[in-house]
This record gives C-alpha cells, sequence and structure tokens, in this order.
C-alpha cells in the first residue's frame, strides 16, 4: 500500500500495513512495513502484546488481512481474556477464519537436547497456521521465550535468522516483542534480525503519574516522526497522540462564528470569532468566564454545531444549574446530543494522558467547538516546558481539525495573568479579560478583548453584566449608571 | 489396553514404551534419529516399547498437539510424565537421562 505518488525520478516508497492504531498510522506515515518484520521492544508491562494484537484485530477486521498471533507466553484462553476488555472478540474472529492463536509452549523442564536439531517444527506449525487462512499478518510474542528453553544458542540463532528469511518470503507482515535489556536494545538482541521497523515502548511513573510512551527509534526506508509520543490503553485499544509540534502549515480560516453574544461580536469587528482559532478567557475568580463560555456553545448549538464541553473544576450539573439562574439553558443541547460534558480532576492523570483522552473524544464526537474550563490544573501538573508543549498540541491539533477552541484561566487578585498563562498567551488568537473594576466605592464588572488577531478589535473597557436572561456588555459610564440596576 | 504402573523400567509389561518421533521429512537428521532410536529401544526396552513416526510435511497440523518445535523430536508418551527430546539423539547418554532410563548425572 504505497502512501505517495511517483513523481519522476522519485524512489518508490515503501508499502505499508496500516495498523488502524488510533495515531500510530499517522506517526508512521502509513502503518507497519509491509511484508517486513517490525520489533516492538519494551518493560514488562509496557503494553507490547497489546499492541501486536490490536495490529492483528484490525488487520482481520477492518483491512481483510487475516493473522496468525503465536504465543509463547500465554495460552489461547488467557490472551483471549486479557484482550476482551479491550473490546477485542478473539473467538469471534477465530470462528470467521480471521484470526488463529497458536499457543507455543515450551517447558524447559521436559526438554533434554541430544545432538543436532533444527526448528522445523515451529516452520511448518506457523506455515500451516498461515496457509489455513491465508494471513497476511503475523505476531511472534516473544521469541525470547526460546533462549530460556534451548540451551544451543547458536542453533537457536541461525534458525531465527532462517525464521526472517522465510517469513519475509512468505510475504506476511511481521510484529515481534521483546523485552528490553539493560543497555541493549532487547535482552537477547533480537534487533539483530529484525532490522526494518524498531517501535520502543516505555512505561514512566514520574510523581505518582504514569505516562505510557512510544517512540519510533528506526524504520527504514521511510520518514517518521522521531519524537515520543504519548499513549493510552483505552477500552477502544490503544490510542497514540500523533502530535508533538506541528509545522505552522495550517491554513487560516476565514469564516466568523457569533460568541453567542451580540454585543461581544460587535467588539470584534462586528463578526465575532474567527472559526478554529483559540480564545482565552481570563479572569479572577467568580467574573464570568463559565457564562462566556456556556453562551459561546448554546449559540453554537442553536446554529446545529457540536460542542465539547471539558469541565475541570465544577460539575457539569452545576455548570447546567449555574447558567440556567443567567438564562442560558443548555439541557437540552445535552438531551439531542449537540453537546457533551466531559468531566475529570486533572490532578487524576498526567497531561499526556489528558491529551490523548481529549483527542480520542474529539476524534470521536467531531465538535465544531471545545471548551477547556478551566485549564488551570493542567498547569499545576507541569512543568513550564511540558505545559507549553501540551498547549501548542492542544491548540495545533484543534485548529487542523477547523475547531474553534475557548479556554478560560482563573488568575489571582487582579494582575492580567499568571506566570503560565503569560507564557501561552503567545498561542492564543484571541484573549478576553474579564475584571473587577472598582470605581467610587463600586465594583463593577469589566471586559476587555486584550488581543484579536487578525481583526480589527474594540479597545474599550466594557462593562459585563451577568442578568437572568443571559450576559450583557454596555458601556462604562459611570456618572449616568443607576445604581443597583442591571442595565447600563 | 496399557496399564499404568509405577516407574520401573526392568519390570514393564507389554508396550509399556509409546514413543513417538516427530520428524519433517525425510533428512539425514530424521533418519538418523530414527535408526539411533530403534538402536536405543531394542538395547533398553526390547519387546515393550512402540515407535510411532510422524511426518510434519505430510501431516503439519499435528504439531501442535504434542507442543513440537524442534525437529527431530522424541516424544515419551507412556509411562508418563510426557518427556521430549530434540535432536538426532546421537549422543545415547542423555537420550536415557531423557527416557529417564539412566540416573541423571
Amino acid at each position: 500500500m504505497a502512501s505517495a505518488k511517483r513523481t519522476k525520478g522519485q524512489p518508490k516508497l515503501l508499502p505499508k500495513s496500516p495498523t488502524g492504531i488510533s495515531g500510530l498510522d499517522e506517526i508512521t506515515g502509513g502503518g507497519l512495513p509491509k511484508g517486513r518484520p517490525t520489533l516492538i521492544a519494551g518493560s514488562a508491562g509496557c503494553g507490547k502484546t497489546l499492541f501486536a494484537m490490536e495490529f492483528l484485530v484490525n488487520g482481520a477486521g477492518q483491512y481483510d488481512e487475516p493473522g496468525v498471533f503465536v504465543a509463547f507466553e500465554e495460552s489461547a484462553k488467557e490472551l483471549a481474556e486479557n484482550v476482551a476488555s479491550l473490546g477485542f472478540d478473539l473467538k469471534e474472529l477465530e470462528k470467521k477464519k480471521k484470526l488463529i492463536v497458536d499457543h507455543v509452549q515450551v517447558e524447559r523442564s521436559e526438554i533434554e537436547e541430544t545432538g543436532e536439531y533444527d526448528l522445523d517444527g515451529l516452520f511448518i506449525r506457523l506455515g500451516y497456521a498461515i496457509d489455513k487462512i491465508g494471513a497476511k499478518r503475523v505476531v511472534l510474542d516473544t521469541l525470547e521465550v526460546l533462549f530460556s528453553s534451548l540451551t544451543n544458542e547458536s542453533i537457536l540463532r541461525s534458525e531465527l535468522r532462517r525464521l526472517f528469511r522465510w517469513l519475509k518470503n512468505k510475504g506476511v507482515t511481521a510484529v515481534v516483542t521483546a523485552e528490553r535489556g539493560e543497555g541493549t536494545m532487547t535482552r537477547f538482541g533480537l534487533e539483530e534480525y529484525v532490522a526494518d521497523c524498531v517501535i520502543v515502548l516505555d512505561h514512566r511513573v514520574t510523581e505518582q503519574i504514569s505516562t505510557r510512551r512510544l517512540r519510533i527509534v528506526k524504520y527504514r526506508g521511510s520518514l517518521h516522526g522521531t519524537n515520543e509520543y504519548p499513549f493510552l490503553i483505552g477500552k477502544n485499544g490503544i490510542s497514540v497522540l500523533p502530535i508533538t509540534s506541528l509545522g505552522l502549515s495550517h491554513s487560516a480560516a476565514k469564516t466568523r462564528v457569533s460568541s453567542g453574544i451580540k454585543e461581544l461580536d460587535n467588539m470584534l469587528d462586528g463578526k465575532g470569532f474567527y472559526r478554529g482559532s483559540s480564545i482565552l478567557i481570563s479572569g479572577t475568580a467568580g467574573t464570568g468566564k463559565t457564562s462566556l463560555s456556556a453562551s459561546f456553545v448554546d449559540a453554537a448549538c442553536r446554529r446545529g454545531e457540536r460542542c465539547l464541553y471539558f469541565a475541570f473544576e465544577e460539575s457539569p450539573s452545576q455548570i447546567l444549574r449555574n447558567m440556567a439562574s443567567i438564562g442560558i439553558d443548555l439541557a437540552p443541547h445535552l438531551k439531542n446530543g449537540q453537546m457533551q460534558f466531559h468531566a475529570t480532576r486533572p490532578t487524576l492523570y498526567g497531561l499526556e494522558m489528558h491529551l490523548v483522552t481529549m483527542y480520542d473524544t474529539v476524534k470521536e464526537f467531531e465538535p465544531s467547538v471545545v471548551i477547556l474550563d478551566p485549564i488551570d490544573d493542567f498547569i499545576a501538573i507541569g512543568s513550564q516546558a511540558e505545559i507549553k508543549s501540551a498547549m501548542t498540541r492542544i491548540i495545533d491539533f484543534l485548529k487542523i481539525g477547523h475547531i474553534t477552541a475557548m479556554f478560560t484561566t482563573t488568575v489571582p487578585g487582579n494582575e492580567t495573568a499568571s506566570q503560565a498563562i503569560m507564557s501561552v498567551s503567545s498561542l492564543i488568537d484571541t484573549w478576553i479579560s474579564l475584571r473587577n473594576l472598582e470605581n467610587n466605592g463600586e465594583r463593577h464588572r469589566g471586559l476587555f478583548v486584550m488581543k484579536s488577531r487578525g481583526m480589527a478589535h474594540s479597545n474599550q473597557i466594557r462593562a459585563f453584566h451577568l442578568t437572568d436572561h443571559g450576559i450583557e456588555i454596555g458601556h462604562m459610564d459611570f456618572a449616568r449608571r443607576h445604581n443597583g440596576s442591571s442595565q447600563s | 489396553m496399557e496399564k499404568r504402573k509405577r516407574r520401573s523400567p526392568s519390570k514393564r509389561p507389554e508396550k509399556a514404551w509409546e514413543l513417538r518421533l516427530y520428524v519433517a521429512g525425510q533428512t539425514p537428521k530424521s533418519l538418523a534419529a530414527f535408526a539411533n532410536l530403534k538402536k536405543i529401544c531394542e538395547e533398553h526396552m526390547a519387546g515393550q516399547y512402540h515407535i510411532e513416526v510422524i511426518d510434519l510435511i505430510k501431516k503439519p497440523q499435528l504439531a501442535s498437539g504434542d507442543q513440537i518445535l524442534a525437529i527431530p523430536t522424541l516424544v515419551r508418551k507412556l509411562p508418563e510424565p510426557i518427556r521430549k527430546i530434540i535432536g538426532d539423539l546421537s549422543d545415547t547418554e542423555r537420550v536415557l537421562v531423557g527416557l529417564n532410563l539412566r540416573e541423571q548425572k
């Protein structure tokens, strides 16, 4: 499956076998090398078996490529149980002759070696299974078991070399798993035989928060992302976040969307936000940031667009109740599926895990608007560099999908922004600041457009009111304002 | 048909030894293994053994039953427990140890 057009004089690109694993095909430019072996190395519990299994299951289910899973460590039953939680039904696939799970049991205590031998038994078993269902994909998990069971290493190694030549001749795309070695890629040097593509999995726990990462160490004949990509093992399989920092190549959107508040649209060149732009709403606690987000969501849903609301501080029912009290009723949008809430405490997971979840949810729901309310706790769980990297990734990823993103953040006191926010403000297209202003012994809420790229925006501080029929923005005119009324 | 008895090689009843030799075609290794096996059996359990030769090239589906990886593999099905001896069986001593006809040194 060549993934690019041929232009005159250019060498043909390596055909690839799509994995169907969310995010992985993007990083590898189409999948694993077709007809060649790929090595997945990682320490125990990293997810190698699951990756390999998902490669087969997707091959069988989505790409019409039956597969054979040779399990050296787990029995077929154990495997089926382990992957059931990912939603993989191995029994179904076996019934449909799309998958064969062959458990090769090597019991060291049972075996006595007496003279010359070869591993033809394995070849024959494998060949038989492959031919039985016309398999195009093979997983060997993990060949290392042979090293602990057979003592004649020279026979073993020469047979392994033969095995990989044999697999290539069979034309199957093979995935081989191995454990990481101390100072070597794998414990038994399997990387010697699998030279085409090497992927390393990692599972780190920093400050009690665990993150899984994937890195393509080598991919012969192909361009690939070389960074570490975080991934999740979720209930639908594995999700890799394919974005680190993208090039600034997204095309600029030209269409505008209303904020849901007419006066605010007026402040933004009369037309509102640019579609696909990133909007930051900052303000001290209780100034009305959530209300602004909710107005925006309400307007979008009424236009028939879908909205995804990530709530990190308040529960959805609280937000619904609070918004209802100012006349913004989001309940009907929830009911008819135009809007979805996703509420979690950011500190439960690492930054990267949140990213992956967000990526997955956005891909599935396909919203036009995404709200992150607030982003503060994300900022609490990483270093400056990590936060900026995470924010860049979210913003880029949403921009490319032409999704308008709105972020809220609470600033302490009456400063413009915390240091963390300042560092990400350069990534933001439109920045609206809500302030408490005191004048003549009165407190008023003020709204101010700090910046808005690509448009002429108001430079006035306007009065911002939460009424029982929504948000109203008026003029700050202290002299003529009536005391205590909500009109201005 | 065979009665299961406690391990006592010299007091075996008829055909107490069920041996299966797995080969892959008529290769020199396979022929050597068969020849070596016959010799050992005649010497140590004459009249009490039964050798079944299974050619996996002809019947590949049988490889998984006895979990065969290496060729040649000799499987001692009876007496239990199952023992596997891989190789051309040229090392007689090791074969005997493997079949439990000798104490392990």
